[in-house]
């Protein structure tokens, strides 16, 4: 059988069969998919937030935080997860209580921890080849360790958005008069951000510091661009996710170009399709 | 008497060292309409926010008798915000879900929505004549139906007291008297304590029992009557007293 473009399909199924069965790919699927879950489901609250960048910024900041891990020749997740959260504590804090605006905010953090990263690797020299490697990250590197951890983080933020919905939401839509209601709107925006820095410093593995706040946001705003509803826009954000991630790797494994880049121009063709969608439906 | 719903003592409020609000003191009865009136940059949303905690502030506020730390869904407090200015077009909820979400305040963990819930959004949304809106994404409503979407999300749960803080400014003229209709109505007819904020003074002087006229400080808090046969009012206001009564 034959496309309009003369690649055979019957061959390319085969393919997806044979590298099936390769457990790396299989870990890239599970660990790809389930990071692309928690990534949507936080996309939509940070997006209608204005919170789109925080993604980057703390990307920025976990490079340093690498960095500082290859430095002290330890695993650099270990020390990741709570400078990156404390981070993001910090961009929380300056946009609540400093009064900065939340770029604003984000832009101060971001500056800091890409700044501390170049010196570092400057002064340091020897991990560069590694450093940089979480530039651009390697679903096809992860190992069992990061698929489970990526699965729980993404179980407890699908968890969390459930338990929190409703919270969430009126945050979301109003936060004064979320916090008029007596919404704890402090406690809901630190678990919200606290949990977009854990799947970020996993995330940075996965497609690397440059494309992971892609992930968050392009599922989010392909999803805004068609739904009216709110549980419906955190349903198609999941979706759009999760089939860029199945795509965007066996895409990348056959045309044999970088996964993470794949991943996030597959996304960037779903948010077109919604885009135009969106527009054809008013 | 009746009893005071909000009692403010001594609240100041600071913005970067500059006095917001200066030591006021006051108090609303249960089921007035006090109208809160002045000059731009005198305080008056101000004022509505720091008895919120919205903003920080010293002094002392109760609602019922309890500090603001006490603050919960028990005390019955709607409230209409300035200007739904960030409200996003594409925000994707339909008008229902913005009204329920007013009882989610009075739901403890892990919130959970029962139908006695749709059916108190639904009644408030037929008392502000919006029910038919129920399933239209809420971007996509007019300003006035935004508005009173809104009002419907402040009522929802039945509160004491209403805070409005100028409700209309987006509204034709239309919308804004049949806007007024509908509040006067919740206050007279339901017993709603109502605090309104508005710089049209003839709004206040056509609607509200009670006028708040602040400068940062309180210049007058009375009964209508009261403000517009002070003399010292009239030596304050000059013309200004008689353009804030005429519509009385």
């Amino acid at each position: 059988m034959l496309s309009a473009t003369g690649i055979d399909m019957m061959d390319i199924l085969s393919q997806i069969q044979e590298v099936c069965r390769y457990a790396f790919l299989q870990r890239a699927i599970i660990a790809g998919c389930f990071m692309a879950l928690g990534c949507s489901f936080l996309g939509i609250f940070l997006v209608l937030r204005r919170f789109s960048l925080i993604g980057d910024g703390l990307a920025h900041v976990s490079f340093a935080t690498v960095a500082i891990g290859l430095l002290l020749n330890t695993q650099p997740i270990v020390v990741s997860v709570p400078l990156v959260a404390l981070a993001s504590l910090a961009i929380l804090s300056l946009s609540e209580k400093a009064g900065m605006y939340g770029d604003a905010a984000i832009g101060l953090v971001s500056s800091f921890g890409i700044a501390l990263g170049v010196i570092i690797a400057s002064t340091a020299g020897g991990f560069n080849v590694d450093l940089f490697s979480y530039l651009f990250g390697n679903i096809l590197s992860v190992s069992s360790l990061e698929v489970w951890m990526t699965v729980g983080i993404s179980l407890l933020v699908v968890l969390v958005t459930m338990l929190f919905y409703h919270d969430l939401f009126a945050i979301t839509f109003d936060e004064d008069y979320a916090h008029v209601s007596g919404i704890k709107v402090r406690m809901v925006n630190k678990i919200l951000i606290i949990l977009t820095a854990l799947i970020v410093v996993l995330g940075i593995k996965i497609v690397g510091t440059m494309l992971v706040s892609s992930l968050i946001v392009l599922p989010a705003i392909s999803a805004l661009q068609v739904m009216r509803s709110f549980r419906g826009a955190i349903a198609l954000a999941g979706i759009f996710a999760i089939a860029s991630v199945i795509i965007g790797i066996f895409a990348s494994y056959i045309l044999n170009y970088p996964s993470g880049g794949t991943i996030v121009m597959v996304n960037f063709v779903f948010f077109f399709a919604s885009f135009f969608l969106g527009r054809l439906k008013g | 008497m009746s009893l005071n719903i909000i009692e403010v003592k001594y609240l100041s409020v600071r913005y970067g060292g500059v006095e917001a609000l200066a030591r006021i003191s006051f108090g609303i009865e249960s089921g007035d309409y006090v109208g809160i009136v002045g000059p731009n940059g005198s305080g008056k949303t101000t004022l509505v926010k720091a008895i919120l905690g919205l903003v920080p502030s010293d002094g002392e506020i109760l609602f019922r008798g309890k500090g603001l730390s006490e603050f919960t869904c028990n005390n019955h407090i709607g409230y209409l915000p300035q200007k739904m200015s960030f409200l996003d077009q594409r925000f994707p909820a339909t008008a229902g879900e913005i009204v329920v979400s007013g009882v989610y305040c009075c739901k403890k963990f892990p919130k959970r929505l029962a139908r006695e819930d749709y059916k108190a959004a639904h009644q408030a949304m037929e008392i502000l004549g919006v029910a038919n809106l129920a399933n239209r994404p809420i971007g996509k409503l007019s300003g006035g139906q935004q508005q009173r979407i809104l009002l419907a999300r402040a009522l929802v749960h039945h509160p004491g007291l209403l805070i409005l803080d100028e409700p209309t400014v987006a509204l034709d003229p239309q919308s804004r008297e049949s806007f007024y209709s509908v509040v006067r109505g919740l206050n007279k007819e339901h017993g709603v304590t109502v605090l309104l904020i508005s710089h049209d003074s003839g709004t206040i002087g056509k609607y509200a029992s009670k006028l708040l006229y602040l400068d940062r400080r309180i210049i007058f808090y009375g009964d209508f009557e009261e403000f517009c046969k002070s003399p010292q009012m009239s030596d304050y206001f000059g013309e200004g007293q008689h353009v804030i009564c005429h519509r009385h």
